[in-house]
């Protein structure tokens, strides 16, 4: 692959793509903002590999990293087994890195370039962070780590969260200050050869977050970053580690929205975490990346690996999620328990509409004795989309005492959806109990018509019966959180009635 | 305030109201009665705009408007209310969330400004007070586990919210015991008998209506109005059987 165009004909190209995706908008926060962005030349060799490292000064063990995770991703394949039809993805036709041209350090919010203000304006970030963005006094604490394309820009609240001990940053300033911490766990988790996705994400992570909670702190506020695409034809390869100690606490927010594009992007985020004894890490997720339009043409396809390691005894790992959002999703937030007594939850909401194929669920691999966990999973089908639950609940032959309830309903809008559940139940340990349940609805004429007649209109009263199918999935969602998924829900489902 | 003319309506092909008139002014209180199967469900659904009740002849007019030409919210933001005689479950979603957004949707199709939680809050207390509901039921998911009468209560709390111009109450008595019934009637009776409010019951009973004395009494019969009188009408039905009067 060769790229000749000139960082002029970039700059030109970008700017009409970007005047068109404003044009051809009908997505919500479809907008894209002119922010000056420098890039790695197309295609994906281990010069690619080095270049990424190299900007982001990184030390030689990483690179080495990077670069054998490079050469295990050449000899694997593509999976296939997912219930997805994905068409083959050129890797040589997208670029692997975009930061926005460098900006000097900030010292505090006030400096940020308004025009990313004016992104996070759109994407509706909650007021409570909004006032937090804005330093208002008095405001609820969030942090926001904000991730614009690939690298971070905004650290908010640094300092109270050092006093606690609890490092917030971006993986690359991690790698930097903490290597030792960061070499120790990065890809225990999900191990570099885990999957092609994951392989992929070891040798062309661009940026993402490091968290470390030290022993007996609970962290003092609720960690958020707002992951974003935002230039055209660079796949998002977001990393994500946490770490919290003995007897810590942390709840984490992840949100996602993503202007709209012609061109598939790819999405290929690794999300590692784990917690020690009686440690407990809360992991949620709006996801809204661009779902192509009403034909199918277009949107993210959205390829995450994300695992939480209950090491320690009585840890806790709970995965939230809410997936509204991408073309195709391919996702399976995981717990492995290994402490004794640990607890692994997964609570998600999974829409799909148009010709959306969403293939989700979790692994829950239990280990340790007298581990438990608890699955909930609401998947909502319209259009002509494919919805997948794809769970696997695995007990170990020594793992005594172990119980997992699970329960998957699905929800269908018309006639042309699909809704499936695959549970996979592998158990070696006869004390265990598992428990399983499943069903399947529509929405019915009487509950829109009642809903009508008392005022809503057909859209409201989908969006409604829709958020109350899904609601203990959403209870689950931090306040801030569950409005804004709440909306997500009912924008999703547009055009799904009529 | 409302004027029915030679109403068709059909369901799956079938005629069901064959040339039904009928004519409610505010203030007025209605009952219609009438044998099973003379179609007055059928009259309440398709005045709502309940999907697959298709009108093949005649006009509807509300307060001026088309009545037929609305969707079934717009005839909602526009003052009518139906009372379900099969009041339908929402899980999830509870009492006070539904009717605020579907207050708040009618409010915002009439440019009325929406309710503020708090003020809303104060509007359920109110209204749920007049009909002796506790406030836990309204945070309980809409109808969902609540018993016959609990359901209907629930409905005209929900009339009280809503605060409509014209009631349609399709059999809001079926399954009352008596002292839920008395308080369904005088719930009826503080929230629509005003002036610019009007009612039009539909019932089997005559002991709704000795808590709610109608204005005008109607028989339903073979999907047309038979007969039409005072509150005595009702009186009569009673004694003497639809066959007779009609």
């Amino acid at each position: 692959m060769t790229d000749d165009s000139t960082p002029a004909d970039t700059k030109t190209r970008d700017a009409d793509a970007w005047a068109a995706a404003e044009k051809a908008s009908t997505y919500e926060w479809g907008f894209s903002s002119a922010i000056e962005q420098e890039m790695a030349p197309k295609g994906l060799t281990e010069d690619t590999v080095r270049y990424i490292s190299a900007k982001k000064n990184e030390p030689e063990w990483m690179l080495d990293w990077r670069l054998k995770a490079f050469r295990i991703w050449q000899t694997l394949e593509t999976p296939d087994w997912a219930k997805l039809n994905v068409p083959p993805i050129d890797y040589q036709d997208a670029y692997y890195y975009a930061e926005p041209k460098a900006k000097p350090k900030l010292g505090s919010l006030d400096e940020v370039d308004p025009e990313i203000l004016e992104v996070y304006k759109k994407l509706g970030i909650p007021i409570e962070e909004q006032k937090v963005l804005a330093n208002v006094e008095g405001a609820r604490r969030v942090a926001v780590d904000a991730v614009f394309d690939s690298v971070s820009v905004a650290t908010t609240f640094r300092e109270e969260l050092s006093r606690a001990g609890v490092i917030f940053m971006s993986i690359s300033e991690a790698i930097r200050e903490y290597p030792d911490l960061v070499k120790k766990w990065l890809g225990k988790v999900v191990p570099v050869r885990d999957n092609y996705f994951a392989t992929l994400n070891c040798a062309v992570f661009s940026d993402g977050t490091f968290v470390y909670i030290p022993e007996g702190v609970r962290c003092p506020m609720e960690l958020s970053t707002y992951f974003r695409i935002n230039a055209e034809n660079t796949g998002q390869f977001e990393r994500t580690l946490i770490i919290a100690d003995k007897g810590s606490y942390v709840s984490y927010l992840e949100g996602c929205t993503a202007p709209q594009r012609d061109e598939n992007q790819l999405h290929a985020a690794v999300v590692e975490l784990v917690a020690m004894d009686d440690a407990e890490i809360k992991y949620s997720t709006v996801q809204n990346w661009y779902p192509g339009d009403a034909e199918g043409k277009g949107g993210i396809y959205n390829f995450v690996t994300k695992r939480g390691l209950a090491q320690g005894a009585r840890s806790k790992i709970s995965w939230t999620q809410v997936e509204t959002g991408s073309a195709v999703t391919w996702k399976y937030p995981s717990c492995v328990l290994n402490g004794e007594d640990s607890v692994g939850e997964f609570y998600s909401v999974a829409v799909t509409n148009n010709y959306q194929q969403a293939d989700t669920g979790t692994k829950m691999i239990h280990n340790g004795k007298g581990s438990r966990s608890t699955i909930v999973s609401k998947g909502i089908s319209a259009g002509r989309s494919n919805n997948t639950y794809r769970g696997l609940v695995r007990v170990a032959p020594g793992a005594e005492g172990v119980r997992n309830f699970t329960q998957c309903d699905s929800l269908l809008l018309g006639d042309q959806c699909g809704a499936h559940t695959v549970p996979y139940i592998e158990v070696r340990n006869p004390s265990a109990q598992i428990e399983h349940e499943a069903t399947t609805s529509k929405i019915s004429d009487d509950q829109l018509f009642y809903a009508m007649q008392r005022g809503l209109s057909a859209e409201e009263a989908v969006a409604l019966i829709v958020n109350g199918f899904a609601r203990e999935v959403l209870k689950q969602l931090p306040m801030e959180f569950a409005v804004e998924a709440q909306k997500l829900l009912g924008i999703s489902l547009e055009g799904s009635v009529g | 305030m409302l004027t029915i003319t030679n109403l068709h309506a059909t369901i799956g092909g079938t005629e069901i109201l064959k040339g039904l008139s009928l004519t409610i002014n505010a203030g007025e209180i209605h009952a219609i009665m009438g044998p099973n199967g003379a179609g007055k469900s059928t009259l309440a659904y398709t005045l709502g705009g309940r999907p697959g009740y298709e009108v093949t002849d005649g006009t509807a007019t509300f307060d001026g408007q088309d009545l037929l030409a609305l969707e079934p919210h717009e005839r909602a933001a526009a003052g009518l209310f139906l009372g379900f005689q099969y009041p339908v479950e929402i899980p999830g979603v509870s009492n006070l969330q539904f009717l605020r957004e579907s207050l708040n949707a009618q409010r915002r199709a009439r440019g009325e400004e929406p309710l503020s939680g708090a003020e809303f809050i104060r509007l359920a207390k109110e209204k749920a007070g007049l009909l002796k509901m506790d406030m836990d039921m309204l945070k309980r998911p809409v109808n969902v586990g609540f018993s016959g009468g609990e359901k209907k209560r629930n409905e005209m709390v929900q009339m009280g919210i809503i605060d409509p111009k014209l009631a349609l109450l399709d059999e809001t008595d079926s399954g009352l015991d008596i002292d839920a019934l008395r308080i369904v009637g005088e719930g009826i009776n503080t929230i629509m008998r005003k002036p610019d409010r009007a009612v039009l019951l539909i019932t089997h009973y005559q002991r709704l209506l000795d808590l709610v004395k109608p204005d005008f009494v109607h028989v339903l019969a073979g999907g047309r109005i038979v007969r039409s009188g005072g509150a005595e009408l009702a009186l009569e039905l009673e004694e003497q059987g639809y066959e007779a009067v009609a």
